[in-house]
């Protein structure tokens, strides 16, 4: 990862931070002060799709042609995205406890999200039951384009066809339609890219890590 | 009677007090200036956890310069 990406997200963050505490938002019943929760609660959502989207693109690559560094750059961009989504999971735990009324309401937006955390963490389950490197990076790869297949629909389509409490789904409006002046989207859209770029760079961080880890055995067996 | 009248037109307009009421927002905190403490804390523990990850960064560049170039696997 360039150096003027890791400072762009600083840069959008520290500006989140500001702006997304001093700037005007709507004022609407229940949600109150909270609404401000967006810009740090849906990024978390974006950025969690943008990773897994790298990992799945090194996947389908490394189908095409192995290599351990393109296996590396799948697992490391799902561990990332993990914690990504643990963030908007427990924030929006947070969230709904103060305008739903309790931290697990079993809405299917809710739901949904915790079955894909489940799917990818069985990502790291099946890595690990392989002895064989070569094996466990071909089977992972193939799981984690069905992975990838099977969040989609938990996350964006389902909660949109039953009835969900979240704000974009289940008949619900977004908060894009009380942001009549489009005050929040100046605030939201640095948001999404910095907090995205922020995993990123935690990603690319540990991708570093196993790829000198490898680097050192290769030397040892020499 | 000057008295019932007031009562009488205070009563006709009490709907149109309440639905008038504003949304609760923090604007005590807003105008006492206490939201500015707020976000002096959360920039800290942001520069905080970013001067982390820098260093981090920076550790696992010098590794990298100490070994080898990469043998392209």
């Amino acid at each position: 990862m360039k150096t003027w990406a890791k400072i762009l997200s600083v840069v959008l963050l520290v500006y989140t931070i500001v702006a997304g505490f001093l700037f005007t938002v709507p004022r609407l019943n229940i949600v109150n002060e909270s609404i401000r929760s967006l810009y740090f609660h849906v990024p978390m959502w974006f950025g969690m799709i943008a990773l897994f989207t790298v990992s799945l693109v090194y996947s389908i690559l490394y189908l095409n042609k192995p290599s351990f560094k393109r296996d590396t750059y799948a697992v490391e961009f799902v561990h990332a995205g993990i914690l990504l989504n643990l963030l908007g999971l427990t924030t929006g735990m947070i969230w709904a406890n103060y305008t739903w009324g309790s931290p697990w309401h079993g809405d299917p937006k809710q739901n949904g999200a915790a079955i894909a955390l489940l799917i990818y963490l069985a990502y790291f389950v099946l890595r690990g039951s392989i002895e064989n490197e070569d094996q466990k990076a071909r089977l992972s790869a193939v799981y984690n384009i069905f992975a990838y297949a099977a969040m989609i629909p938990l996350l964006f389509i389902i909660p949109r066809m039953t009835s969900s409490m979240h704000p974009g789904n289940g008949g619900n409006p977004g908060f894009n339609a009380y942001d009549l002046d489009s005050n929040m989207r100046l605030v939201f859209y640095p948001a999404v890219l910095g907090w995205g770029l922020l995993g990123t760079w935690i990603a690319t961080l540990r991708v570093r890590v196993r790829l000198l880890n490898d680097r050192l055995l290769n030397l040892n067996n020499e | 009677m000057n008295r019932i009248i007031r009562l009488v037109i205070g009563l006709f307009m009490l709907p149109a007090m309440l639905s008038a009421q504003p949304v609760e927002m923090a604007d005590t905190m807003r105008s006492e200036g206490k939201i500015y403490v707020v976000v002096a804390i959360l920039l800290l523990i942001f520069a905080g956890v970013i001067t982390y990850l820098v260093m981090l960064d920076r550790k696992i560049s010098r590794i990298e310069k100490k070994l080898p170039p990469e043998s392209g696997s």
